[in-house]
């Protein structure tokens, strides 16, 4: 199977749909333009022309009417935020709209399209450029939300995205965009609705999305060594949430920790442990615990924003509380990670050099 | 002057629109409709005389204020009384009411009530039919507080950009609710907007239907042709409340002139004193005209009322995801 980057891996599903169904368009600020929306829309337009792969006016909330409008007549768009904060413009068109129609008007038409967005993080981004606000969208009746991890994945649910009859809110991380795994080269459909257990455990149950992931698979490596065994959900889909999964392996470990990047109150982390404590038949031997980001604005300051994102070492620190854990001895490792692991905070690798 | 038989279909559809909406305010007050309703009574020439120039798979989307575009439309007026009384029957199930109709059929694509809202989704529906390079043609009614929205302003930039194929039909009856157009716009003419957005705009008198249907007819045919957008400016006075069955003149809010001089200018004694007056039809045969559209309306309201409710589903998400 050919390796690629996640990138590379989104830029494949759209080329794939565009290929299939004449009813497909792309359209977004800087989707034909050099960077192509980080290189996910690269060369599209010149294999699919102008009328299919698009530019548009800086008018976010116009636009998805128009998408609205489009897929209502048959069409199947998908549209491109670079940041998740300027999608806020069309809130009017997404939660009124978007999310309504088949409902509203009686189940006659529904609204067949694809909303990507990008979250960044890091490298100054600050308060409006940085936001994660999958909890917004996954609030809404009538929206599908989902967040992949990994490059297979996040090809696989452009493509169910796509070709699915409803509104759906894709969510990809900046900092994911340059990790690199296994994409079939094919046409496949990864299910919206079904989170993944990436990794089989038995002491805790981690539940994470998105960029999360990475930084809980980090925390892993700690924590095997201290002969702690997790057990990662990735969710892939927030909206609808996939709560068998959940239950499965919180009932097998009794201990459960969510870790997402979206604020803490009301947040993702909140409704899954609100789920998991509803749920009558799981007995927890401990309090659920959740790590997220703080409920103040991302800082832009490197200063500022080296305390503002929980990291692995968060994670494992909180998974060694929960079980009651050697902390000095993670303390050793972790100050051990850190001295063979210089990356500055405020990038995903030594190759990023901004400036977005 | 126009055929005789199109200016009887003309005050068919405007005296059926009328009568309906004075149904709707007196059986509002048996309190079995229980849903806010926005009468069109006063702006009926406008929906009529755009819509007479439409075919039937041609597009209709409109705001709170719509029964009038749907009839005009040739929405089926069962199923909207139905929708009215928040009936299964009703043309959006009940879910939607008064300010949420549709009929797909008729070519009325739906209704939403928040100002601008309607607006880019209707020319998503342009955009598509240009894409897949079909001649049907979109209109879409606005009001006059549309033209403060943001996305009214990013709407008509993008129609004249892509050269959609679209009419857009604002209905300026000088309120936003209580609140007087001068109170919320510079004196500017709202069609010279769209004018400075490169498209051909007119500003008519909505009350006079003739007047409504020529303008309409040349703009539509300018659309079908391909030469892209257009934008139609029709002043207009609402005769009730904004929402709900009543006058509201006493209130105050409205100057007593203004009142006066809009309500001489009703569009329907208008024409039918034309009618009358250019001898295209008998005082009878009018008559005749007005029992054939009470007894639709009666029949509909009959429909409603023997209606069932709809039921609460258990399972809610077959109703808010489609397969």
């Amino acid at each position: 199977m050919q390796s690629n980057t996640y990138t590379k891996a989104m830029n494949e599903a759209l080329d794939s749909c565009l290929k299939k169904d004449k009813s497909v368009f792309v359209i977004g600020l800087g989707v034909p333009d050099p960077k192509g929306v980080f290189g996910a829309t690269s060369g599209l337009r010149k294999k699919y022309g102008p009328k299919r792969v698009m530019d548009m006016p800086v008018s976010e909330n116009a636009l998805t009417g128009v998408c609205i409008g489009a897929a209502i007549n048959g069409m199947r768009p998908v549209l491109t935020h670079q940041r998740v904060d300027f999608s806020l413009l069309a809130l009017d068109q997404v939660i009124n709209n978007a999310a309504k129609w088949y409902y509203m008007f009686g189940n006659q038409q529904s609204v067949p399209m694809v909303i990507k967005l990008t979250v960044g993080m890091g490298w100054g981004q600050g308060p409006q450029h940085s936001q994660n606000l999958q909890t917004l969208y996954a609030h809404i009746p009538g929206l599908k939300v989902v967040a992949p991890a990994t490059p297979r994945d996040a090809k696989g649910l452009i493509i169910s995205a796509i070709e699915d009859n409803n509104p759906v809110i894709f969510i990809d991380h900046r900092w994911l965009h340059e990790t690199f795994g296994p994409v079939p080269e094919d046409h496949y459909k990864v299910p919206i609705g079904k989170a993944n257990v990436i990794k089989k455990g038995s002491d805790i149950t981690i539940v994470s999305t998105s960029y999360m992931i990475i930084e809980t698979m980090k925390a892993l490596n700690l924590l095997n060594e201290l002969g702690i065994k997790p057990e990662v959900v990735d969710l892939r889909t927030l909206k609808p949430l996939d709560e068998k999964t959940i239950f499965n392996s919180v009932k097998k470990t009794g201990r459960l920790l969510v870790t997402d990047l979206s604020h803490r109150e009301f947040g993702v982390a909140a409704e899954i442990i609100s789920r998991v404590s509803e749920n009558p038949k799981i007995k927890l031997l401990t309090s659920p615990q959740r790590i997220t980001a703080p409920d103040f604005p991302a800082p832009s300051s490197p200063a500022l924003s080296e305390h503002y994102y929980p990291r692995y070492t968060d994670i494992a620190l909180k998974v060694v509380e929960m079980l009651e854990a050697d902390k000095d001895r993670l303390a050793k490792l972790i100050a051990k990670d850190k001295e063979s692991n210089k990356i500055p905070h405020d990038v995903p690798d030594d190759r990023f050099m901004g400036p977005f | 002057m126009m055929k005789k038989q199109n200016l009887i279909s003309l005050y068919k559809k405007l005296i059926l629109i009328r009568l309906t909406e004075e149904a709707i305010a007196l059986k509002y007050q048996e309190r079995e409709i229980r849903c806010p309703v926005h009468l069109s009574i006063g702006q009926e020439a406008i929906a009529v005389g755009v819509c007479e120039n439409l075919k039937k798979d041609d597009i209709v989307y409109s705001t709170h204020r719509c029964h009038a575009h749907y009839i005009a439309k040739g929405g089926d007026l069962n199923r909207m009384m139905a929708e009215i009384y928040g009936k299964v029957t009703g043309c959006a199930k009940g879910r939607g009411g008064s300010m949420h109709l549709v009929d797909l059929e008729a070519g009325f694509w739906g209704a939403t009530p928040i100002v601008g809202n309607s607006l880019p989704v209707a020319l998503g529906v342009a955009f598509a039919n240009k894409l897949k390079g079909n001649k049907k043609a979109v209109a879409v009614f606005i009001g006059d507080g549309t033209a403060e929205e943001g996305v009214f302003h990013e709407c008509l930039n993008f129609a004249v950009l892509h050269k959609l194929p679209i009419l857009f039909v604002c209905e300026n009856n000088l309120f936003s609710v209580y609140t007087h157009l001068k109170e919320r716009q510079h004196t500017r003419p709202i069609y010279k907007i769209a004018e400075a957005h490169g498209m051909e705009a007119y500003q008519k008198d909505g009350n006079d239907i003739l007047e409504v249907y020529k303008i309409s007819s040349s703009i539509i045919d300018h659309i079908r042709k391909g030469q892209g957008p257009a934008f139609l400016e029709f002043m207009t006075y609402r005769h009730r409340e904004h929402c709900g069955p009543f006058y509201d003149d006493q209130l105050g809010y409205r100057d007593q002139k203004e009142v006066k001089y809009w309500l001489k200018k009703d569009p329907v004694t208008n024409f039918k004193k034309y009618l009358l007056d250019h001898k295209v039809i008998l005082e009878t045969e009018m008559e005749k005209i007005k029992k054939e559209a009470m007894g639709k309306i009666t029949r509909a309201l009959d429909f409603a009322k023997k209606s069932k409710f709809p039921k609460q589903e258990k399972d809610f998400r077959k109703l808010i995801y489609a397969k």
